[in-house]
């Protein structure tokens, strides 16, 4: 059964190997040349760069990520009702499917409250 | 642990290798460069422009008086000429990045793109009792009973790159192009995992091998037409399965930050997004990556949808010429094993095409009504979705 997972564990190692060996390889054979003051400085079109490098950014990004945590959970866990569906309702009758209506409404009233708070909401 | 190491044979191990390396390096990495040349060629017939048609086998090198083109088709070697000249040049490293970050980063992009394409099925087996092999080879890397899981799980990862780029570089452009990107790909990773909700409870299954192999006998979940295919329930359920493709489509299309959501690296706002301080084979990796992610995202939609590497019609055509057209586990002869390797790449390659035809047809969003399409549309859509597929299998029951 694990052993399924052993050409997934070689994959990773000559994938990592493969990104590897080709940055090794441009830094081998590549060009190099002088570096000045100007080539070092970050890029803005042309212009002397103004400020910090990383400004501040807007919250939302931030919201947005934990909304995304929340959910992914959730798509998550109908995973494997997922899968037993078909048998369970062939099986045991249709209660199974009131049990994911039930977890799934429980999630959507957390999501209208987040919209109705305005944390979807990207105009201002 | 020790166990589980016992228990491997050399020959499993040697296989495995050989499937990641033709599979990994001999299909992905060309169909790449093949990508990249198709986009070329393409945008160029739909703009009216020429494209690249001059790069072929350079022999005027050695003193002979014309490049030699393959096929008579100019600028063939272009995505070849590419890659010599992203290794050929200057690898630099400006002094206000963050070095390590800056480094890790493509890679972070490019592994996980290729560590994906190790779950899908890209062939039904191959018997090679020619060569002394006795069990046929099935043809997907690692064959495990949870592979879009996985799959997800990896996918999900190349936010990172992107996001360690944009920070590590130190710089406006690219840190405004990483911070769009990553919010981007996870609102459209929800809608992506929701889609397929209905996939695997048709299915009842998740290993992407017994879903193909279904498919391949009993009709493509979005064309139902032979095999068990024609029955009221799977023509009833065609409904939300077309409604999972398109989700899923316009999903992959954001997760895969191409038009019209390519917010990342919009160059009229952002001039390159989140590598516009990289350069030479760093560049070349977050492009490589981009693609292949590009790549095995059709396949993954092809695997899912349109029956993966079967011939449509399949049992039909066999029972009609006398030739074997479907998959047999046991009995599958080498050369047919070969054709459903052809056909995926094929489905592939027409899923690609569809890929570049929407990025000269539509428009890009602005980022707002981005967010909101994702979160206020394509959520709910997937969610109701499965819900749809619940009490329609309630109503008509599948075998």
């Amino acid at each position: 059964m694990l052993e399924n997972y052993l050409p997934v564990l070689l994959q990773i190692v000559i994938a990592s190997g493969f990104a590897a060996v080709t940055l090794l390889i441009s830094v081998l054979v590549g060009r190099s040349a002088k570096r000045t003051a100007i080539k070092d400085s970050s890029y803005e079109c042309g212009m002397l760069p103004l400020q910090e490098g990383q400004p501040r950014f807007s919250v939302k990004f931030y919201i947005v990520a934990m909304l995304f945590v929340l959910f992914d959970i959730e798509v998550v866990f109908l995973y494997p009702w997922s899968v037993i569906y078909k048998d369970y309702i062939a099986a045991h009758g249709a209660g199974i499917f009131f049990s994911a209506l039930s977890f799934v409404s429980i999630l959507g009233v957390a999501f209208v409250y987040a919209w109705r708070k305005g944390a979807l909401n990207w105009r201002n | 642990m020790a166990a589980i190491f016992a228990n491997i044979d050399l020959a499993f191990l040697i296989t495995a290798l050989v499937k990641i390396v033709g599979f990994t390096f001999m299909m992905i990495l060309p169909l790449v460069t093949v990508c990249v040349y198709l986009e070329r060629r393409f945008s160029a017939v739909i703009q009216d422009r020429v494209g690249p048609n001059r790069v072929g086998i350079p022999l005027t090198l050695f003193g002979f008086k014309k490049d030699l083109q393959i096929l008579g088709i100019g600028g063939l070697f272009q995505a070849a000429a590419d890659g010599v000249k992203f290794i050929l040049k200057e690898d630099f490293t400006p002094r206000s990045v963050n070095t390590f970050y800056y480094w890790l980063a493509p890679c972070l992009t490019v592994v996980p793109a290729l560590l994906t394409c190790a779950v899908l099925p890209f062939g039904s087996e191959l018997d090679l009792s020619l060569f002394g092999v006795v069990q046929p080879v099935k043809a997907v890397i690692a064959d495990l009973s949870v592979g879009p899981l996985y799959t997800f799980a990896i996918a999900s990862l190349g936010v990172y790159g992107i996001v360690l780029a944009g920070w590590s570089s130190n710089s406006k452009y690219p840190f405004l192009g990483g911070v769009r990107s990553s919010a981007q790909m996870i609102s459209y990773e929800i809608s992506l995992g929701l889609s397929i909700i209905p996939v695997f409870m048709v299915f009842g299954e998740m290993n992407l091998s017994k879903i193909t192999s279904f498919q391949d006998l009993n009709g493509w979940l979005i064309l139902p037409l032979w095999g068990e295919g024609l029955s009221v329930g799977r023509w009833v359920l065609w409904i939300p399965m077309m409604f999972s493709f398109i989700i899923f489509t316009v999903a992959m299309f954001a997760e895969t930050n191409r038009l019209p959501f390519d917010l990342a690296e919009c160059e009229t706002e952002l001039v390159g997004g989140y590598h516009t301080e990289y350069s030479s084979m760093k560049f070349a990796l977050f492009f490589m990556g981009e693609y292949a992610a590009m790549i095995i995202g059709s396949g993954m939609a092809v695997t899912l949808f349109l029956g993966g590497w079967s011939i449509p019609f399949g049992p039909v055509l066999t029972s009609l010429t006398g030739f074997q057209f479907h998959h047999v586990a046991g009995s599958t002869p080498l050369l047919l094993g070969l054709v459903h390797i052809g056909v995926f790449l094929a489905k592939v390659l027409c899923f690609i095409m569809f890929f570049i035809l929407i990025r000269w047809s539509l428009p890009r969003f602005r980022f707002d009504q981005l967010m909101k399409f994702g979160w206020l549309f394509m959520f709910e859509a997937a969610l109701l979705n499965v819900l749809l597929t619940a009490v329609l299998m309630i109503w008509f029951p599948l075998k």
